[in-house]
């Protein structure tokens, strides 16, 4: 029993924290979400001369071969900085598809691309109608001589603006419901038929909604067993999203305790109120209980556990991490006064932040109903 | 970071459960389940575990202790709860002992450790007072020199199981100089010495714990006494975090949510089993994903320790949030129960009731309210953590 980074972990996590300390203050951030496409393109090459665009893939594909400690030490830093450009999207999602393709040749050519910061990459899954289900799927993918041709919708695309290729859930079989007969797709994002819709977020990212008009696409796996690859995409997303919000917390307690030291009313700073420190000290617990379950869920991803016992920790992960989110976000707000209502302070950028990730992949009610699920 | 048991460590569990299968039994479960019982499945458990080596996992080997690893007190601790075995009592085994052989002379360990191993002597802790509750350091009782000995006077209060105690492990205050923390002895005392009183205090519970134990010139042999005169804060101290860990009762809780699963199955609403229905549902799932938490809090502390660091100020966490957990698992146990929940049992049979569960999910939740009273009231653990851990 440890719960030590190891060596190249911790060094991985203190050059992160190193780019965002020196690099990434709220005033960058700011620039770099005001840019066109919300993020800085000149951020992700350094992440790519850094070796971070590497991490998940497999070493035969010139990946670093991290596992869930791994990412989870990356995501917990850019967590803290409220890091906009698009790690998940492109390297935790879009990666994830990718390296669960049986097509070796494109894993080859692509991973490559990721690793060395030239292909922005987006997983088109949600639609107008989805909610949370990732099987709920209108898309159509039709079959005509040797090509597949796609038709419909597909909404708030994660790093959709940017991306140069989409990967694409379709129904090429079954009812809208099914999980069977869910296949994926890769496609350019400026392919003929394809039409995009740029949006902002309420954290400062550009997403897109797309319509796909008779869309030529290449399948990357197996035709009607998309459902799988889906899944577990999601779960590494999730696990990888809250690593980010447990660093989001640790830097919002950060601030508030801060604030509490310093800011005076009444002639004596407001943290000396037993009020509001049982309160800061209720925020701590929320932080610290989810980065236990975080520390339990990659334990278990990393020693194999079987997959029911894997999802029912990301299942209570995800479930506190959204109660979490939304606690510490509003106490963090609530505490900086009216200073916490404004724009100019970082605060509120982060409770935003969290409230997202609460909603990304499942919220709390509909994550505690598949925990009690899995119980059987 | 992996939380792997080792080959060794498996089969060290298939060890503590083969123990538990014949060590207690369902026989034993009966019989605890009277509250009338209490010291008796007390003693002739831990005596199964003395005789196991196994009763004072926390203890240096020297001293009588297993010199197990982390690893291995959390996988007794989780196997004991979720065979149904009761934990030790904590007084003479978890809180005196460890002060002993910390801090008393080489005649205190060889007079009280065997004793407290072996569980011929029952303890009791005298801490509080009418005045000194939270504000511990506000204590009154007084120990004057005469002689070779310390004349005591004054009274403790909330004392669990005086009733039952051969020795109390006791503060008294020694000086009224000086920061009131410097002028604090810690001292034993045996029970049957002329002058001690113990008076029963009842609670909620309809049960008898707690007492009040007064003194009336009680005369204590100065060879009583742990470590030097008026430092008796310190070593109280030292105590207080390991105190709060055991509270959390991270293992007992999850063999309890197991237990309501089957509860539930068995309480029927509207013709339908309470295990399908909702809110049930929610509520147990809430309570156990923070208890999931909190197994790796635990664990996180755990792994501290074995580092040689704490348990500090983290064990704050483990008594608060394993407090209110215990105490949301008993409110969970006492809604299924419904109407029967407030049936005072008595001698009557489950049969004769109605009813299985009823009085026990009283019980636990009128006597559970003082898991967030004692060993520091949570506001208490939380002024700590906002001043130890925040900076605040």
């Amino acid at each position: 029993m440890n719960f030590d980074f190891n060596e190249e972990q911790q060094m991985l996590k203190d050059s992160v924290a190193r780019f965002v300390q020196e690099q990434y203050d709220f005033e960058a951030r700011t620039r770099f979400i005001a840019e066109a496409q919300g993020f800085s393109s000149a951020n992700w090459q350094t992440f790519a001369d850094l070796g971070w665009l590497s991490i998940p893939f497999a070493e035969e594909y010139g990946g670093f071969g991290g596992g869930a400690v791994d990412t989870m030490a990356v995501m917990e830093e850019l967590g803290r900085g409220l890091v906009a450009e698009p790690f998940v999207a492109t390297v935790i999602m879009f990666g994830s598809l990718l390296s669960q393709s049986d097509n070796d040749d494109l894993k080859r050519d692509l991973i490559s691309q990721i690793i060395d910061g030239s292909l922005l990459g987006a997983v088109a899954y949600l639609e107008p109608q989805g909610r949370y289900e990732l099987g709920d799927i209108k898309t159509s993918a039709v079959q005509q001589g040797d090509a597949w041709v796609l038709n419909g919708e597909k909404s708030l695309v994660l790093n959709g603006a940017s991306a140069n290729k989409l990967i694409v859930s379709a129904r090429s079989a079954g009812e809208q419901a099914d999980e069977a007969g869910i296949s994926l797709f890769i496609i350019d994002a400026d392919a003929e038929g394809v039409d995009k819709t740029e949006l902002r977020l309420m954290d400062g990212q550009k997403v897109a909604n797309f319509t796909l008009n008779n869309v030529i696409a290449q399948p990357i796996s197996a035709i009607g067993q998309g459902f799988a690859a889906l899944k577990t995409m999601s779960l590494e997303a999730t696990v990888a999203l809250c690593g980010e919000a447990l660093g989001n917390m640790q830097k919002l307690n950060a601030s508030t305790i801060e604030y509490a030291k310093t800011r005076q009313q009444f002639g004596v700073a407001i943290g000396s109120f037993q009020a509001l420190q049982h309160r800061m000290v209720d925020m701590f617990m929320s932080a610290e209980q989810c980065k236990s379950l975080l520390y339990r869920t990659v334990c278990s991803i990393e020693e194999g556990s079987d997959n029911v016992e894997i999802e029912r920790n990301i299942c209570a992960l995800k479930v506190m991490v959204g109660r979490a989110g939304k606690h510490i976000g509003g106490e963090a707000i609530q505490m900086h006064g009216g200073m916490g209502m404004t724009e100019e302070l970082d605060v509120g950028h982060f409770a935003r932040r969290l409230l997202m990730i609460n909603h990304a992949f499942g919220d709390i009610d509909y994550q505690q109903q598949k925990f009690i699920e899995l119980n059987g | 970071m992996d939380i792997n048991f080792s080959k060794e460590d498996i089969a060290f569990r298939d060890e503590v459960r083969a123990f538990l299968k014949t060590a207690w039994t369902e026989a034993d479960a009966v019989i605890a389940k009277r509250p009338g019982n209490f010291k008796e499945v007390q003693v002739t458990w831990e005596r199964r575990l003395y005789e196991q080596g196994w009763v004072a996992p926390g203890w240096p080997k020297e001293y009588g202790g297993t010199g197990w690893s982390s690893t291995q007190k959390f996988i007794f601790e989780t196997e004991r709860a979720a065979a149904g075995a009761p934990d030790v009592s904590p007084f003479g085994l978890k809180m005196v002992g460890p002060v002993i052989y910390s801090f008393g002379t080489d005649e205190q360990k060889a007079k009280f450790l065997p004793r407290i191993l072996k569980n011929e002597d029952w303890w009791c802790q005298g801490y509080s007072e009418t005045g000194a509750g939270s504000d511990l350091a506000a204590l009154k009782t007084k120990a004057e020199i005469d002689g070779d000995d310390y004349i005591i006077n004054g009274a403790k209060i909330w004392t669990t199981y005086a009733q039952h105690a051969d020795w109390m492990f006791c503060l008294v205050r020694t000086n009224n100089e000086g920061k009131r923390q410097q002028g604090i002895t810690f001292i034993l005392i045996d029970m049957n010495t002329p002058g001690i009183t113990v008076r029963p205090i009842y609670t909620i519970d309809d049960e008898h714990h707690l007492n009040e134990v007064l003194f009336d010139n009680v005369r204590v042999p100065m060879a009583n006494r742990i470590g030097e005169q008026d430092q008796g804060w310190t070593y109280a101290k030292s105590l207080l975090a390991h105190e709060r860990t055991a509270i959390a009762g991270i293992a007992d809780s999850k063999r309890h949510i197991a237990d309501l699963r089957r509860l539930a199955a068995e309480e029927v609403n509207a013709g339908r089993s309470m295990a399908s229905n909702i809110s049930f549902q929610q509520r147990l799932a809430d309570i156990e994903i923070e208890l999931m938490a909190l197994e790796y809090t635990e664990l996180r502390v755990l792994a501290a320790t074995a580092k040689g660091q704490g348990p500090g100020v983290e064990s704050s966490l483990l008594k608060i949030k394993g407090t209110e957990i215990q105490q949301q698992l008993q409110d969970l146990r006492l809604d299924l129960a419904g109407h029967f929940g407030a049936v005072l049992q008595g001698d009557l049979s489950a049969e004769a009731i109605g009813h299985k569960f009823g009085d026990g999910a009283r019980r636990a939740y009128m006597f559970g309210r003082a898991a967030t009273i004692y060993g520091g009231s949570n506001e208490v653990q939380k002024n700590i953590t906002a001043k130890y851990v925040l900076g605040l």
